[in-house]
């Protein structure tokens, strides 16, 4: 199955947008992705082994947080789409009058 | 430095406009080369933060796979991402900041004051990983409609 890097990650990924890995579940696929580029790991994982809250996994066009996380299974065919968060606003304390 | 077609430059400020007085949202599409990100397209995206649309945006994770799927077709990449602050200046917040997860692509920021677009800024998100990212203003180079190029250093 295929592995969709963010454009912030590619640099630790030998510069590719998508990369063909194995795997069972999700996590076997993240687990083989970062085991193939170390550097990818620190970026997708806090020390204690979690996936970041702002990394957002998607496989095919589905959050693994609505399915079973990273034992969702996935097969031949299969894209994961590694997607980090965008958010923000103004933090107001003042208006332009 | 972004590079950003006039068509696109001029779209996201109106973006701002027509959402205003609530944040407007949307992804920037093009290259990248070194230091430098070229904008070709942008992206309008929707605002999720029903509860608090004057001053946050969110953009659904699904949308934004869905545009980087349409932005892959075209042989595009997601360079960066644009917002507008309503009657609010165009710098970024420590809201911006804490939720800027994209290394290495740009940040636009519009100010619309009372529904008209002023300011528009650009920052780069840098750095080696998320504990140590920073942004740092960037130049705005837009291709105006007569070729021209016309050089915006970020303000306030």
């Amino acid at each position: 199955m295929k592995i969709l890097i963010p454009t912030p990650l590619r640099q630790y990924a030998d510069k590719q947008a998508a990369i063909d890995i194995n795997g069972a579940t999700v996590g076997e696929a993240l687990g083989n992705l970062t085991s193939r580029y170390g550097d990818l790991r620190k970026h997708l994982y806090t020390d204690d082994g979690k996936l970041r809250a702002f990394v957002n996994v998607y496989v095919n066009d589905e959050d693994i947080r609505y399915l079973s996380k990273e034992q969702t299974p996935v097969k031949q065919g299969d894209t994961i789409a590694i997607v980090p968060s965008i958010a923000g606003g103004v933090f107001v304390d003042c208006v332009i009058e | 430095m972004l590079k950003i077609a006039h068509s696109c430059y001029h779209a996201l400020r109106r973006h701002g406009e027509a959402t205003y007085p609530h944040e407007c949202c949307g992804v920037l599409l093009g290259t990248m080369a070194g230091d430098e990100r070229t904008v070709v397209d942008v992206v309008r995206a929707g605002n999720t933060r029903l509860d608090s649309p004057h001053n946050r945006y969110h953009i659904d994770p699904k949308e934004l796979v869905r545009i980087q799927r349409q932005a892959r077709e075209r042989e595009l990449d997601i360079v960066g991402f644009y917002h507008s602050h309503p009657d609010h200046p165009a710098r970024w917040s420590p809201t911006d900041f804490a939720e800027a997860h994209w290394i290495g692509c740009s940040y636009v920021i519009t100010s619309v004051e009372k529904g008209t677009a002023c300011l528009t800024n650009s920052f780069a998100l840098l750095g080696e990983t998320e504990e140590a990212k920073r942004f740092e203003d960037e130049t705005i180079e837009v291709e105006a409609e007569d070729r021209a190029v016309r050089c915006y250093q970020p303000s306030e």
